[in-house]
């Protein structure tokens, strides 16, 4: 039967939740994509982990605390509308581990996880190349055999995080002979070791928010060959999913924007555009939408239902809606716009605008929105490849 | 919280379609742009012998005494093959103004007594041909009056609408109900309209698929252009996230819950919304042929543009959230 009310148990996690949060939450930290903000979040990430509450839904094992997805649903609602910052390991957390979890060794579980969330060793993605963008199965890189493990040799870019991160991961050739999807392989491999050049590169707002690493010769051992070798391009399709779907946006990070815009517009009302408010309005009402499709989604995997091509759907709504939840605040502000966080008279200290050129990148990272189109058509809809 | 429907709502679900597709078909829905009623023939006494038009009528009056939520299937299937039927009106609207009207009440469980509705701030009301009362809805209750039968005094896009203005109408008739029910009955309005636009934009978002895969142009079907694609996507996309809106509404009916008049009016504004942009995407993927009143889209498309103004706009439906979430502090997220 329907019920869309959490339980008395889910309730009092969501109060465990939020007094530990709201009492523990940083401010006045700087984006986690710059050096220093970088060693602030780790410190906030280390908190996390030494009280249970950086991976509620990882088995106690590994430092969790074998939460269920809707208490992990709860715990993120929770998490931002404290005013938590983003998590720096979140290409960890929630995009290597759900495909370690799947397809890793217990060695290899025993030995990455719990660093992983105690955030002591930290992960970036090396997906795409130069040449391998949306067109993800042209990867170049190869992976030659040697004594132990492999050679790894190639070029990975706009790796998030890269210039400050331990390892990262990312699909490499290992049989230059089969076909593309074919012959990929999926390694862990270190970014600080001989071989590896990581050169950081700004983003749109400044930060050094991407590297591109370039690996020559790079040893890796067979233990970090995650999958089956020749596999790879299986292994990553399930974190690709995890990616576009609800591990890495869940609702409680727009729900937090929806709350804070709604706080400017009334902060705002007397000056701004009076059909402004309809835009806060319909802004709201997307995040609602998109918290309900959630629990529904949620419960069809509680059920035991596999989402796969359906999270393309998840990707195209929250990406859209972050970029208008930030375009209708940067209108509320008017003129004052333009100031970034390095002003003194920028409103709410810049965020919005910080916000905004984030959500730009919503539409392209993740697997750009026009091939989650394609995949929704083709898939969800049975439109013909060709 | 789990956010979904039991086997016993989907099955019934599955009857009142698989009913649908046998006994009105496209070509049912035409003849009630021609005929003098605006109606089928017999399809709303079909749907009553499966309970239809009673299932929220109380067993002590002879109905199935179901919820909101039992129903929203059902009027979104009705939606899918475009019924021009009151059922929004008969069976989700009026009984929340009938409560103890057991004659009333028993007609319309068995399939007798057709009662068009609309809110008193309306120009106009659906189904002045063919419904034997109308309800009329203001703050304190309803209004009902008897029709007599051809009443429509003007044209609609959708022919099988006939619709007659209110003004005539607002002062006679029987006092009914009282103001909760009344609140109700608005609330009822506005989510069953929803509810059927996310039939309508099924429908017509199936239709075009099909069409998109046998549509051949350039010698590949034209859904394999990735133009084409797209738009096709971002159609599904729309009405995906207009469903949980709906079904979340028809859950806090049933519950009573205290903010389901806010609920209603977000599932009205996406399911606007959602069905504004399936039929244009779906006219537009057709091309020519869809811009022609011998090709059946055009009656779903015609439905759809008459429902999004019914029982509130979208800017109305924004401005009833926007009192209660934006203008008022502490109430957002």
């Amino acid at each position: 039967m329907m019920d869309l009310e959490f339980s008395p148990q889910q309730e009092a996690f969501r109060q465990e939740c939020r007094e530990w949060l709201r009492a523990n939450v940083p401010r006045g930290y700087k984006s986690g994509d710059t050096r220093e903000g970088f060693q602030q979040h780790l410190q906030w990430e280390q908190e996390l982990f030494a009280n249970r509450w950086a991976v509620v839904s990882w088995p106690e094992a590994y430092g969790g605390r074998d939460a269920s997805l809707m208490e992990w649903l709860i715990f993120e609602e929770e998490y931002y509308l404290a005013g938590c910052p983003p998590r720096i390991t979140q290409n960890g957390i929630f995009l290597l581990a759900p495909t370690i979890f799947e397809y890793g060794t217990d060695e290899q579980k025993d030995r990455i996880l719990r660093p992983m969330a105690a955030a002591e060793h930290l992960w970036a993605q090396g997906w795409s190349e130069p040449n391998a963008g949306s067109d993800l199965a042209n990867v170049k890189s190869s992976a030659r055999r040697t004594d132990g493990g492999r050679l790894l040799t190639g070029q990975k870019t706009w790796c998030t995080r890269g210039a400050f991160c331990d390892s990262a991961f990312g699909l490499f050739r290992t049989d230059p002979d089969a076909q593309r999807h074919k012959g990929l392989t999926y390694f862990l491999f270190p970014l600080k070791a001989d071989g590896v050049t990581v050169r950081g590169v700004e983003r749109l707002d400044g930060d050094l928010g991407f590297a591109e690493v370039f690996l020559e010769d790079v040893f890796v051992p067979d233990q970090d060959v995650l999958g089956e070798v020749n596999q790879g391009w299986y292994v990553a399709m399930s974190t690709t999913s995890s990616e576009r779907g609800l591990s890495l946006r869940s609702p409680g990070r727009f729900m937090a924007t929806a709350a804070r815009l709604v706080d400017l517009y009334r902060r705002s009302r007397e000056t701004a555009d009076p059909a402004l408010r309809q835009a806060v309005i319909q802004a709201w009402i997307d995040t609602e939408a998109y918290r309900w499709y959630t629990f529904q989604t949620a419960t069809r995997m509680v059920d035991g239902h596999n989402i796969g091509a359906e999270s393309s759907l998840t990707k195209l709504f929250w990406s859209d809606m972050d970029i208008q939840l930030h375009e209708t605040a940067l209108s509320l502000i008017g003129d004052l716009a333009e100031l970034d966080e390095g002003s003194d008279s920028a409103v709410d200290g810049g965020d919005w605008l910080k916000g905004y050129q984030f959500s730009l990148a919503g539409p392209i990272y993740a697997g750009t929105n026009e091939i989650q189109r394609n995949i929704v058509a083709e898939r969800v809809l049975g439109l013909p490849r060709k | 919280m789990r956010f979904a429907f039991s086997e016993e709502q989907l099955m019934f679900r599955d009857a009142v379609r698989d009913l649908l597709v046998s006994e009105c078909p496209p070509d049912v829905v035409r003849q009630a742009w021609e005929n003098s009623s605006g109606r089928t023939a017999d399809v709303w006494q079909k749907l009553a012998s499966q309970g239809v038009p009673g299932m929220l009528v109380p067993e002590s009056a002879g109905g199935l005494g179901l919820t909101e939520l039992d129903m929203i299937l059902v009027i979104e299937e009705c939606g899918r093959a475009a019924l021009p039927e009151p059922i929004v009106e008969t069976a989700f609207v009026a009984p929340a103004l009938l409560v103890g009207d057991v004659d009333r009440l028993g007609r319309i469980v068995a399939g007798t007594l057709a009662i068009t509705a609309a809110p008193a701030t309306q120009a106009l009301f659906p189904f002045a041909d063919g419904a034997d009362e109308l309800l009329v809805i203001g703050d304190h209750g309803g209004g009902l009056a008897t029709l007599p039968g051809g009443a429509a005094t003007t044209t609609s896009v959708d022919r099988s609408r006939r619709p007659a203005r209110l003004a005539g109408y607002m002062a006679a008739g029987d006092q009914v109900g009282d103001a909760a029910g009344a609140r109700l009955a608005l609330n009822r309005g506005a989510l069953g309209t929803a509810a059927y636009l996310v039939g309508l934009g099924a429908s017509m978002l199936q239709v075009t698929v099909d069409y998109a895969k046998d549509r051949v142009q350039f010698g590949k079907p034209i859904g394999a252009q990735q133009a084409v694609k797209h738009h096709l996507a971002n159609a599904l996309n729309r009405l995906e996230f207009a469903r949980p809106l709906v079904y979340r509404a028809a859950w806090s009916l049933a519950n009573d819950k205290p903010d389901a008049g806010l609920h209603c009016s977000m599932a009205k504004v996406y399911a606007n919304q959602a069905a504004r942009l399936v039929s244009r995407t779906a006219l537009q993927c057709h091309g020519a042929i869809g811009y022609t009143t011998e090709y059946d889209l055009h009656m779903w498309m015609k439905r759809a543009w008459a429902l999004e103004g019914s029982w509130g706009t979208t800017a109305d439906h924004l401005d009833r959230v926007g009192t209660s979430v934006v203008d008022t502090p502490g109430r957002a997220a």
